[in-house]
């Protein structure tokens, strides 16, 4: 099955980290998406610019609207995914369990959808 | 055969049947249906004809040969051979064995899945209930005070999660077993509590839900022997349900510890309570919370009556509790125990202290036990302003007619000077 890791933290939180702790982040990332490549539960994986950068799309009646920010204002915001391949749930909630981004903030494990023809 | 000897079967059997067709069709809902129809087709063969020696096998061999028709059809009609469907029909076909040892496995897998740590706590238990315990729909609603077409939905989304979200149908690896099994346990007490002391509503009790949980501890100890926490909390579970008839009034009211009939008492079943307590403290492994509880409860259950009671030894079991899994609850009952050693006086200081922290807050007996307290040193006015701050902490009828009582006593033993 596959699985989408959403990786939501507090941007606000985030923008306050310093230097050495955003290289470290980095550097705990790179580690950690290197493993699951080797171990080949890697599909995808991206992290994204802040919601700051967003923009939400919608049409009505046949009209394009476009509004400045994220379809929701949350707590914690969507900073990233990864698409892995895993063969249960547990299996997910394990790779899950070791994203960095989890010791701060929370990962949402979604099941993608099979179509069945 | 008679029809209730064959429900009796159903009611036994079901459980176990269904948890071994889950895993020979690989599917909740189709495994739930074809036991209905296996169900079905017993009603019609065993009144006439000897019950098969082997009801279950039986019951699981008929469900899993409707469920290959079904998948057959279902082929046929789609007019291909998905990959999935061929698994499930090699899958029953291939698997014949019915030893104790796969039925047993097959049941842990039941229940560690109706637990597992994606469901919220409620879904675990309303689960647990439907399919390991085979309540009704109905029945399971009663339980949680909503309408059977909600539980319905709620069962109906959860078993969708179970195949959507690909959730195993294993009993977890070494790894997570402990973590996974303390959730289990959790599950079978929240449906004990619920039982014992319900949470709102006309009944203080529901004993249907105090015996299904300890028929699941049963089942459980049977499975995974030589297990401390499992044999601590049947033991708990067995002892406070073994006071049930000297708990309330046949009118429904609540009866206190100290004020109970002790011959009321379910002595055998404190008796097999107070053997397990023995055995769980035998085995090895660290101070865990049900086995200290059924310590306690062990002590309460040998007392001849409430003042004879060990109650130093219970306080002092008490303060291990709060070293292993410290909280409001066990807070409070600490300082009650130490009210009957030290004294009310001691043990009002003790709660107005973790008041103040902040400790208890939201715990809605914290009014009753000051009341009583307040009672005990006579100090009638603010005894009363505490009964009344309990009544309004409480939605269950019950102990609002015992704080009544108490008001009402109060009332009568105030001097007229």
């Amino acid at each position: 099955m596959q699985y989408l890791l959403l990786i939501y933290r507090n941007e606000a939180e985030l923008g306050k980290a310093s230097q050495a702790d955003r290289k470290q982040m980095m550097a705990d990332y790179g580690a950690f998406t290197q493993s699951i490549i080797q171990s080949g539960h890697f599909k995808a994986g991206d992290g994204l610019q802040p919601t700051t950068t967003a923009t939400t799309v919608r049409v009505r009646d046949g009209k394009i609207l476009t509004t400045d920010g994220p379809f929701a204002e949350t707590r914690e915001q969507l900073g990233g995914y990864y698409l892995v391949e895993a063969k249960d749930l547990d299996t997910a909630i394990g790779i899950a369990a070791r994203i960095p981004g989890a010791k701060a903030g929370s990962i949402e494990v979604r099941p993608v959808m099979v179509y069945d023809n | 055969m008679t029809l209730v000897g064959i429900d009796k079967i159903f009611r036994d059997e079901a459980g176990r049947a269904l948890a071994t067709l889950i895993r020979l069709v690989g599917d909740f809902d189709l495994a739930e249906d074809v036991l209905q129809e296996a169900f079905a087709a017993a009603l019609e063969r065993w009144p006439a004809t000897e019950v098969p020696s082997n009801p279950r096998a039986w019951l699981v061999n008929v469900g899993r040969n409707k469920a290959i028709d079904r998948i057959r059809r279902q082929v046929a009609f789609r007019g291909k051979q998905d990959e999935l469907t061929h698994e499930v029909v090699l899958n029953a076909e291939t698997s014949t064995e019915d030893s104790d040892a796969v039925v047993a496995d097959d049941m842990l897998r039941l229940i560690f899945t109706c637990c597992h740590p994606s469901f919220a706590p409620e879904v675990q238990v309303a689960l647990t209930l439907r399919t390991v315990c085979s309540l009704t729909t109905a029945q399971v609603a009663r339980a949680f005070l909503v309408s059977e077409e909600a539980m319905g939905q709620r069962l109906v989304r959860a078993k969708q999660k179970i195949r959507l979200a690909g959730i195993a149908y294993e009993v977890p690896g070494r790894d997570a077993l402990e973590p996974r099994l303390r959730g289990v346990l959790a599950v079978i007490y929240l449906v004990f509590t619920e039982g014992y002391v319900a949470t709102s509503g006309e009944e203080l009790m529901r004993p249907d839900l105090a015996r299904e949980a300890i028929r699941l501890a049963r089942l459980l100890d049977a499975l995974m022997p030589g297990r401390r926490e499992i044999k601590g909390l049947l033991a708990l579970m067995l002892l406070h349900d073994a006071r049930r008839e000297g708990r309330q009034t046949e009118g429904g009211d609540i009866v206190l510890l100290e004020e109970q009939d002790r011959a009321l008492w379910d002595h055998n079943q404190i008796a097999e309570g107070l053997r397990l307590v023995e055995d769980a403290l035998q085995l090895p492994g660290r101070a865990e919370v049900y086995t200290v509880q059924a310590a306690i409860a062990a002590l309460h259950a040998r007392a001849s009556n409430f003042q004879e009671t060990d109650w130093r030894q219970i306080a002092g079991l008490y303060e291990v509790l709060l070293r292993v899994s410290p909280s409001p609850v066990i807070e409070l009952n600490h300082a009650a125990a130490i009210s009957m050693v030290d004294g009310p006086a001691r043990a009002l200081d003790l709660i107005d202290a973790l008041a103040a922290r902040g400790g208890l807050k939201g715990y809605e007996l914290l009014p009753a036990v000051r009341a009583d307290l307040l009672r005990r040193l006579g100090r009638h006015e603010a005894a009363r302003e505490a009964y009344l701050a309990a009544t309004e902490a409480t939605q269950l009828e019950p102990l609002r007619r015992l704080y009544a009582r108490r008001l009402a006593e109060l009332s009568d033993t105030r001097s007229p000077a």
